[in-house]
């Protein structure tokens, strides 16, 4: 019978890091590491849909580059180098399609490298291929893609989150020890806790954004995901870091989030504040099961030596609204440029219609339901009459929200909270209301708008639904190591 | 409340270059009309003397060298194109015929 969670032996049910080891160690070739997960993803990816495009033909040279490299004596190009990935299609990639998950972008080559792309080729990643998500990065389930949604690992009936339910559900089922995902409001986070991963949102501007198919792009940032605390730190060094081709990344010297991950692997949290957010600390719209494993972590935390404030951050309360303006409005803007002209789908050119027919046409056959509401949106917010009722107002709310978390850390180093208020939903359950697809994201999005940094860890399985459970924790700008201490920490004491 | 109509939603979809069908644009009506519902909280908020922010950080303009290098060729920047013509992107008529 196949299952679709990590397999309990072989080489698809190693941690990131100990493929490192038993690659460079030379006691496994790069290639057979890779195989095993080409193997898993043609085993289970007919049931699961993580993956758009599989290239294996491309994942096996570079192994082989990796083995070749490791056989002449020289060093490993990265702690990872040999250990495969999966990358989220919403980064482009010259030796795959990149289609973001919708019509549009059908077959779509992109003629260059996104940087994190050209980080994970130097650093001797393999990439396995690209994964599903919701349709431009917008949704919460990935029942927006384009090419069918992608299915729970634990439970296929149910959904493993969006917009990255790709990358989660790949590391969630064995087909990938890594992969990387994107987080505008919760889509790294979010996944991460409903597939039982490990999803980092790295601090704004510490992650180049360069060949992003962009959404709203001021909230949105590229992160690790695995399925262990110490492979996401590995990951995250490896992408994070100034580029000059994305001028919103910063120049300054990061943290080690490796080293946070192995000082927070001895378990103690003596002298760290752990601050839990009055405003999300309630039972209203949150599932039984969910709050009771939250709150077992909140003792489990308090045991390792953590000191427990609560703190209120009365703006996160307006923060869906907020978000829910701010993002459409980039969107609609953002996705201007997709219009048939210079690359992607065409639709209507048949030598009567001008170019605006022609892009309405396009833009009209391409795009699916959300993408098309929130471009619809976007544009009522920024239409004269309404810009300073919804868009400029919405944008005061975000300075509150800033400054609730400001306040917050000047008492706390981490908050935390539950990633998401339930435990996976059924495919189809929300579909038709999108404003309770929305509300998922309540926990998520505040960090997204301050531009901070968050991980959501496992927390173990809800006793009502028996699913995972994430526990959210989140840290200043550039304070991105906390999350690592703090998560190793917890991760460590469950074990 | 109704704040959207189906008229409006007409109008906003002209002006995002989106062809609508009918059933769509009554359906982005309700459904809008409900999301703005939702996201009109935001009024409700005091934000007396807040100064809106439209970035996570402050950004400076950043600088490179100013030295040659290699960008797309003009090959590899039409390769991926629906049409082309003379080595250039070939679109629809976009000024009227008179």
């Amino acid at each position: 019978m196949t299952t679709y969670t990590v397999p309990e032996s072989g080489l698809t049910s190693l941690t990131a890091a100990e493929l490192a080891q038993k690659i460079h160690s030379r006691e496994v070739t790069s290639r057979e590491v890779v195989q095993a997960h080409l193997d898993r993803i043609a085993e289970t990816d007919g049931e699961i849909n993580a993956f758009l495009h599989v290239g294996a033909e491309a994942a096996l040279a570079a192994a082989d580059a990796v083995d070749r490299s490791l056989d002449a004596g020289e060093a490993p190009a990265s702690p990872l180098a040999g250990v495969p990935l999966a990358l989220k299609d919403v980064i482009v990639t010259t030796d795959a399609p990149t289609t973001g998950a919708s019509k549009i972008l059908e077959g779509w080559m992109s003629p260059y490298d996104a940087t994190v792309t050209r980080k994970l080729r130097e650093a001797g990643i393999p990439i396995l291929g690209k994964t599903n998500l919701d349709e431009m990065a917008m949704g919460s389930s990935t029942e927006n893609s384009a090419y069918g949604p992608t299915r729970n690992p634990y439970d296929l009936e149910r959904t493993p989150g969006g917009s990255g339910g790709g990358s989660a559900a790949a590391l969630a089922a064995g087909q990938a020890p890594l992969a990387i995902g994107t987080d505008t409001g919760g889509s790294i986070r979010q996944p991460a806790a409903l597939t039982n991963t490990v999803g980092v949102k790295p601090t704004y501007g510490t992650v180049s954004r360069y060949g992003f198919l962009a959404a709203a792009s001021s909230l949105e940032q590229a992160g690790p995901t695995a399925r262990t605390v110490l492979d996401a730190a590995l990951l995250h060094e490896i992408i994070a870091g100034h580029d000059q081709f994305d001028a919103t990344t910063v120049q300054r010297e990061l943290p080690s989030v490796v080293d946070a991950a192995r000082e927070g692997a001895s378990g103690d949290l003596q002298g760290v504040r752990v601050g839990v957010v009055k405003q999300l600390n309630r039972d209203e719209g949150f599932q039984p099961g969910v709050l009771s494993s939250y709150r077992a972590a909140l003792d489990q935390l308090a045991e390792q030596g953590a000191e427990i404030v609560e703190v209120d951050c009365p703006h996160f309360d307006d923060a869906l609204a907020a978000y829910y303006l701010i993002m459409p409005c980039e969107v609609s803007s953002n996705l201007a440029r997709l219009d048939g002209m210079r690359y992607g789908l065409r639709v209507g050119d048949d030598g009567t219609r001008s170019a605006d027919e022609v892009m309405a046409l396009t833009r009209a056959a391409g795009f699916g339901p959300e993408v098309k509401r929130r471009i619809i949106l976007g544009t009522y917010a920024l239409s004269v009459g309404y810009y300073d009722a919804y868009y400029l107002q919405a944008q005061r709310v975000r300075t509150l929200i800033a400054q609730d978390f400001e306040k917050a850390f000047e008492q706390v180093d981490v908050l935390v909270t539950p990633t998401t208020p339930t435990t996976a939903f059924k495919l189809g359950e929300k579909v038709a209301d999108p404003v309770e697809m929305y509300n998922f994201d309540l926990c998520t999005l505040p960090l997204n708008l301050a531009g901070l940094c968050g991980m959501s860890v496992p927390a173990g399985f809800a006793e009502d639904t028996g699913l995972p459970v994430g526990l959210q924790i989140m840290a200043p700008a550039f304070a991105d190591d906390r999350l690592y201490r703090v998560g190793a920490a917890y991760e460590a004491g469950r074990n | 409340m109704s704040e959207i109509s189906r008229d409006e939603v007409a109008h906003l979809a002209m002006l995002s270059r989106l062809a609508l069908s009918e059933e769509e644009i009554k359906l982005f009506a309700e459904q809008i009309d409900e999301i703005v519902g939702a996201v009109a909280a935001v009024q409700q908020v005091d934000t007396e003397g807040v100064e809106p922010m439209s970035h996570p950080h402050s950004i400076a303009t950043a600088m490179r060298d100013d030295v040659l290098v290699p960008t797309l060729t003009a090959e590899q920047a039409l390769d991926q194109a629906p049409a082309t013509e003379d080595g250039r992107f070939m679109v629809p008529q976009i000024l009227g015929e008179e």
